[in-house]
């Protein structure tokens, strides 16, 4: 499991002699280098995005882009003659990726010089690489669930979601209610499980523990009676958002851990995270069990450190704590809430299994 | 009451006036300095993580630990008064 490299989440491409043989500007009739087409699609439908950048004139090189049938495989196109390195960056800050999930490929040496020193966490290739892209490791998820093959569709349904947000004038809880959001929470089953796992290494910014939790490792915890495995999966008008959560919840009888909370960054707009605290700390109310979370600080996880503080969590101590098992990194802190009852979202409908109902059965039996 | 802190220009009536623009700016509605933006639905939980995020840059602070409660961002007044709070805690000379 050692050195595993950090999967490419979106691939930037450069057009000009990188993705057809030729400079448009000079020749309008350019066609795609062999293998390109086949490269772009394989890398689509692992959950790689891709992008453009490009020193075009737009609306020439986009309708080129279209006449070749590749135009709907690329998210936020750069094409503009500024710096290819400003072009990365605003892709990265459109996805919300981390530069060091982003890679770029381009012909020209100077170019890949330029992104190359402004943004060293890209990873950058040379055009003659693309055919064989395909072939590297940090290009070839370990899974590839439904929702990766669907990924750049439900980016794109996002970037709807965007233009409509910034067209809509009123409160943000408003324009919340307006999609129409269903969060469904559910115990995983074995097929969920590629998807959670999938996430667990893909989400590094909600990703509150830090901590990788297998394929196997999840696989026995489903059958352990003492933890809960969920998985939260949300939809809303414009489609489906597929698996974007989740919980890994040790449940004792007064205390409950929540050793894993990740949502995907997709949703982080929408308050997920929140919602998802919120109804578990209902939960553990009913329970009447304490709450505590593990939470290993990273440079990537403050919103997750603020979605537990403003849930109420806090570092002080607890008795509870001690029950607890022993954790393996001391980076991990423990915060603490003693959970009260919560009114449900206002911003979404949550469908969910009664977790304080199914304890007290389990550890009480049916009378 | 001392004139020491000429340098860092940020006052309560300043971190007032650019909270409300900022506000104004960001949910597209005027608030007052004493509304409750949570229990009015002008803000969700997310929005106030990126207010967070708004007093760390503008005002060179850090809000962790025990400030990092949802009580803290509930009105302009409270989060000035957590600004102040902070930029005082940084400045050992300051005296509120």
């Amino acid at each position: 499991m050692a050195d595993k490299p950090t999967i490419v989440k979106c691939l930037v491409w450069d057009l000009d002699n990188t993705v057809w043989n030729g400079t448009l500007s000079e020749d309008p009739s350019v066609e795609l280098l062999p293998g390109i087409r086949e490269a772009v699609i394989e890398l689509d439908a692992r959950g790689v995005l891709q992008s453009v950048a490009s020193k075009n004139d737009f609306d020439l090189a986009w309708g080129h882009l279209e006449k070749l049938g590749l135009a709907e495989y690329f998210v936020h196109p750069q094409i503009s003659w500024g710096p290819k390195s400003d072009a990365v960056t605003t892709i990265a800050e459109r996805l919300n990726f981390a530069l060091s999930t982003i890679a770029f490929i381009d012909d020209l040496p100077t170019e890949r010089a330029e992104v190359n020193y402004h943004l060293p966490e890209v990873r950058c290739y040379a055009f003659d690489q693309a055919t064989s892209l395909t072939g590297l490791p940090e290009f070839s998820p370990e899974v590839v669930t439904v929702d990766a093959r669907r990924r750049r569709e439900m980016y794109q349904a996002g970037f709807r979601r965007d233009a409509e947000k910034d067209n809509f004038k009123g409160a943000d809880e408003d324009f919340l209610r307006s999609l129409d959001l269903v969060m469904a929470i559910k115990r995983a089953d074995e097929d969920d499980l590629s998807r959670v796992e999938e996430l667990t290494l893909r989400t590094s910014q909600m990703n509150a523990t830090g901590v990788h939790y297998s394929d196997a490792t999840l696989r026995e915890l489903l059958a352990d009676p003492g933890h809960e495995v969920l998985t939260v999966t949300l939809t809303d008008k414009f489609g489906p958002h597929g698996a974007v959560g989740v919980l890994l919840l040790g449940c004792h009888r007064d205390v409950w851990n929540l050793k894993l909370l990740a949502t995907s960054c997709r949703v982080v707009t929408f308050g997920a995270g929140s919602v998802l605290l919120n109804w578990l700390i209902d939960q553990a109310a009913q329970a009447g069990a304490h709450l505590v979370a593990d939470f290993k600080p990273t440079d990537r996880n403050r919103m997750m450190d603020i979605a537990y503080r403003f849930a109420g969590f806090t570092g002080d101590p607890c008795d509870c704590v001690g029950g607890l098992d022993p954790l393996a990194d001391d980076r991990v802190q423990r915060l603490h809430l003693v959970p009260e009852r919560r009114d449900g979202a206002t911003t979404m409908q949550v469908s969910s299994p009664e977790l304080a109902a199914d304890l007290a059965l389990r550890v009480n039996g049916v009378a | 009451m001392t004139a020491e802190s000429t340098t860092s220009a940020a006052t309560a009536e300043t971190i007032r006036h650019e909270l409300l623009g900022f506000l104004a700016e960001r949910i597209k509605t005027t608030v007052e300095p004493e509304q409750d933006l949570f229990s009015s639905g002008l803000v969700s939980s997310m929005f106030a993580m990126q207010l967070v995020v708004h007093l760390e840059e503008a005002y060179d602070i850090a809000i962790v630990g025990p400030d990092l409660k949802l009580d803290s961002f509930r009105t302009v007044e409270s989060m000035t008064a957590l600004v102040l709070r902070l930029k005082d805690a940084d400045d050992p000379a300051g005296d509120a």
